[in-house]
C-alpha cells in the first residue's frame, strides 16, 4: 500500500517537472519580446519580418528610424529582424510569429496573412504605391563582355544560350522572372496568352538548374561558372556587381521587364495585442521619408519618392515597366492562374505538352 | 504478500514508470507529431488526396528519391563494411581521427554538406572539372543526388557494422584456419553470416535518411521537374503556396511507402539473426 502510494507521487511529480519544462521552453521561444518590453515601460520593441535580400537595408534603416523616433518622441524603440524566404517568412507568422510588420517580396504572401486574419483587409492601400516604398524590377546579368550578345529577352531562348533562375514555386522572387519573361512575351506578341506560354516554356527549356532560391541560383550562377545569363532582381545583380567586382559581370537592361513590389504591412491582431500600433506605422510610414528613401535608394532599390529619384537617376536608368495589376491583375489570380498545382509552370514540364 | 508477488514477476523493478515514461515521451516526440500530420491531409477528400499525392510530377519525385536513396545505401553498405573493417582489423598512424571523422557527416548541418560537395562535383570544381570532358556529369544529376546521399548515409553502416566486428570471436577464425578453409571461404562462411544483421540495419537507417534528406540535395540536384526533383523538394514548394494539405499528403505518402520498405528490411533482418545464431 504504502509502495504504491509511493510511486505515485514520482509519477505524478514527474509529470509535473515535464509540463513544467515545456512550459519553460515555450516562454523562452514565444513571448521573449512581451517580457522584454515591461522591463522599460517606456521602451517598445517592434519585430520586423522581412525576406532574405532585404537585411542590409533595414540593419541601416532600422537605426535612423530608433533616432528619428527618438528625437520626436522621446521614446526607446528596438527593431528586431528575422529574414528568410518570403514564402516562409509568411508562414512563420500565420504561425503565430508575433511579427509587429512585415515586409515582404510578393503581395501574395501578405494576402495569406489577411486569410488568417492577422492583416485587415485593404492593407495594400494604407500606403502610397501600393503599400511599396520602395521598388525593383527584373534585369539580366551576363558575364563580362556579355560573350553571347544577350541584349534582351529574346536573346535568352537562342540556341545554346543557358539562362540561370531558381525555381518559381519555391522562390517568391522567381515568380518576379517569369512574370517579367511573359510580360514581355505578351507585349511583344499583341497579348497573344498562347505565345506568351510558348515563350516563357521555351526559356524554361533553356535552364540547367532550377535553385529553389533567389540567393542559390546566384551562387549557381556567379560561383559555379554556370549558365550565360541569369535573371535576377535589379538590387541583389547590383549588390553581386559591387561585391564581386565591376570586371566580371554585366547587367544588361531589356526593352521590357516589371516593377518589381515588395510590399509593407502591419500585422494589425499582433500590434492591438501588444499596443505597438502608432509606432509600427510611423516605422512603415518613415520608409516613405527622405531618409527613408536614401537607405533604400543606397541598397540598391529604386525610391519611389521624386527628390530621391533624381539624387540616384545614375544608378536606375529608365526602363519601361509594367505592374503587376495592369497585365495580370491580382496576385490571388496570377498564383492560380501560373504557379498553383497543375497551373501553366507545372504544365511546362509535364511531358507532352 | 502482494509485494513478493510483485517482485517476481519481473527481472527489473519499475517497469510501470518506465513503460509510462517511455510512453508519454514516445508520444510527445514521435506518436503526436505524426498525427498531427495526418490531422492536416484531412482537409482533402480521398480522391483530392489520390489525385496530389499521384500527379505525374509527385511519382517522377518519388523514383527519385527512392532510386537514389537505395543506390547510395547500397554503396554506403560496401563502402562502410571496408571502412569499418580497416578501423577494426588494422592499426595505423591517425587511426584515431580517421575514426572521428566518420562521425562529422552526422554533425555538419546539411546544406553545408551540399553546397562543399557540389563546389566540389560542379561543372568547374576540383572534382567535377574532372568528369566533365568524358561527358559524365556529376552536380545537377541524379549521380549528385547519390553522392550527397551516399555521404550522409555513410556513419550509419560504418557505426552498426563496427561493434559487431569488434566483438567477434577470433577462435573462429581460427578453428576455420586449422580446418583448411582458406582466407575468402572463412570470411563467407564465418565472418559474413554474423555481419548481415548489422549490415542490413545500417542499409535501413542510411536508406530512410536518404529518403527524407531536403538540405544537402537541394544544393546539388538542380531540381529539375521530372528529372532531378525529389519529393521533399515538392513538399516545400507546397508549402510555399499555403497548401499544407496537399504537402501533407504528399508526405504522408511517402511515409507509408517507406514503413513499408522499412518492415520488409526489418523483416529481412529478423529471419537473418534467427538463422546466424
Amino acid at each position: 500500500m504504502k509502495r504504491k502510494w509511493k510511486s505515485g507521487l514520482i509519477l505524478g511529480l514527474s509529470l509535473v517537472l515535464t509540463i513544467m519544462l515545456s512550459a519553460c521552453g515555450a516562454s523562452k521561444g514565444g513571448t521573449q519580446a512581451d517580457g522584454s518590453s515591461a522591463a522599460g515601460s517606456k521602451d517598445v520593441e517592434l519585430l520586423n519580418v522581412s525576406y532574405d535580400p532585404t537585411r542590409e537595408l533595414y540593419e541601416a534603416y532600422n537605426k535612423a528610424f530608433a533616432a528619428h523616433w527618438e528625437k520626436e518622441k522621446g521614446q526607446k524603440v528596438t527593431i528586431k529582424q528575422s529574414h528568410g524566404g518570403s514564402g516562409k517568412q509568411s508562414r512563420s507568422v500565420q504561425d503565430g510569429l508575433d511579427a509587429d510588420v512585415v515586409t515582404l517580396a510578393l503581395g501574395y504572401d501578405i494576402d495569406a496573412l489577411q486569410d488568417k486574419g492577422l492583416v485587415k483587409e485593404g492593407w495594400q492601400d494604407k500606403y502610397e504605391h501600393n503599400s511599396s516604398p520602395y521598388t525593383s524590377t527584373i534585369v539580366l546579368l551576363v558575364r563580362k563582355g556579355n560573350p553571347k550578345g544577350i541584349k534582351d529577352w529574346d536573346d535568352l531562348v537562342r540556341g545554346d544560350v543557358q539562362v540561370i533562375t531558381p525555381n518559381p514555386k519555391t522562390s517568391g522572387g522567381a515568380r518576379w522572372n517569369y512574370l517579367a519573361a511573359w510580360a514581355y512575351a505578351l507585349k511583344k506578341n499583341n497579348n497573344d496568352e498562347a505565345k506568351a506560354q510558348q515563350f516563357v516554356q521555351e526559356l524554361y527549356k533553356h535552364v540547367p538548374v532550377l535553385d529553389s532560391g533567389a540567393r542559390g541560383a546566384t551562387t549557381t550562377f556567379v560561383e559555379r561558372g554556370i549558365g550565360d545569363v541569369l535573371i535576377a532582381w535589379e538590387n541583389e545583380a547590383l549588390l553581386s556587381v559591387k561585391e564581386l567586382g565591376a570586371d566580371k559581370f554585366d547587367i544588361v537592361y531589356p526593352s521590357i521587364s516589371i516593377l518589381a513590389e515588395p510590399p509593407v504591412a502591419i500585422v494589425d491582431k499582433v500590434v492591438d495585442k501588444k499596443g505597438t500600433r502608432e509606432v509600427a506605422d510611423a516605422y512603415l510610414k518613415y520608409l516613405y521619408s527622405e531618409e527613408g528613401q536614401t537607405i533604400a535608394a543606397e541598397n540598391y532599390y529604386r525610391p519611389t519618392l521624386d527628390s530621391v529619384k533624381a539624387k540616384f537617376k545614375d544608378q536606375f536608368p529608365k526602363m519601361e515597366l509594367v505592374t503587376l495589376k495592369d497585365v495580370f491583375g491580382t496576385w490571388k489570380e496570377t498564383q492560380q492562374k501560373h504557379f498553383s498545382d497543375k497551373g501553366i509552370f507545372d504544365q511546362i514540364y509535364v511531358p507532352g505538352s | 504478500m502482494s509485494q513478493v508477488q510483485a517482485t517476481r514477476k519481473r527481472v527489473l523493478p519499475g517497469f510501470g514508470l518506465t513503460m509510462g515514461y517511455s510512453v508519454l515521451y514516445l508520444s510527445l516526440v514521435v506518436l503526436v507529431p505524426l498525427s498531427a500530420l495526418l490531422l492536416n491531409s484531412t482537409g482533402l477528400t480521398w480522391e483530392k488526396f489520390w489525385d496530389v499525392a499521384t500527379d505525374v510530377r509527385v511519382l517522377a519525385s518519388y523514383k527519385v528519391s527512392f532510386l537514389c536513396a537505395a543506390a547510395a545505401a547500397l554503396v554506403d553498405l560496401f563502402l562502410g563494411l571496408l571502412i569499418a573493417w580497416v578501423l577494426v582489423r588494422y592499426e595505423f598512424p591517425g587511426k584515431r581521427i580517421f575514426d572521428a571523422v566518420i562521425d562529422l557527416p552526422f554533425a555538419l548541418p546539411t546544406a553545408v554538406a551540399g553546397v562543399a560537395l557540389t563546389a566540389l562535383y560542379a561543372q568547374n570544381g576540383w572534382i567535377g572539372s574532372l568528369f566533365e570532358p568524358l561527358g559524365w556529369k556529376m552536380a545537377y544529376s541524379q549521380t549528385g543526388i547519390t553522392l550527397a546521399l551516399m555521404f550522409i548515409g555513410i556513419p550509419f553502416v560504418v557505426r552498426t557494422v563496427q561493434p559487431v566486428l569488434e566483438e567477434m570471436d577470433k577462435g573462429e577464425e581460427e578453428v576455420a584456419a586449422t580446418l583448411g578453409a582458406g582466407r575468402w571461404r572463412t570470411f563467407r562462411s564465418v565472418i559474413l553470416p554474423e555481419l548481415i544483421p548489422p549490415l542490413l540495419t545500417g542499409f535501413a537507417l542510411a536508406f530512410a535518411r536518404g529518403i527524407g534528406e531536403y538540405g544537402s540535395v537541394v544544393f546539388i540536384s538542380g531540381n529539375m521537374p521530372m528529372k532531378t526533383e525529389i519529393a521533399p523538394l515538392l513538399i516545400m514548394s507546397k508549402l510555399e503556396q499555403n497548401d499544407y494539405a496537399g504537402a501533407t499528403a504528399v508526405a504522408l505518402m511517402l511515409l507509408v511507402i517507406s514503413f513499408v520498405l522499412l518492415f520488409v528490411i526489418n523483416s529481412i533482418q529478423r529471419w537473418s539473426r534467427r538463422r546466424a545464431f
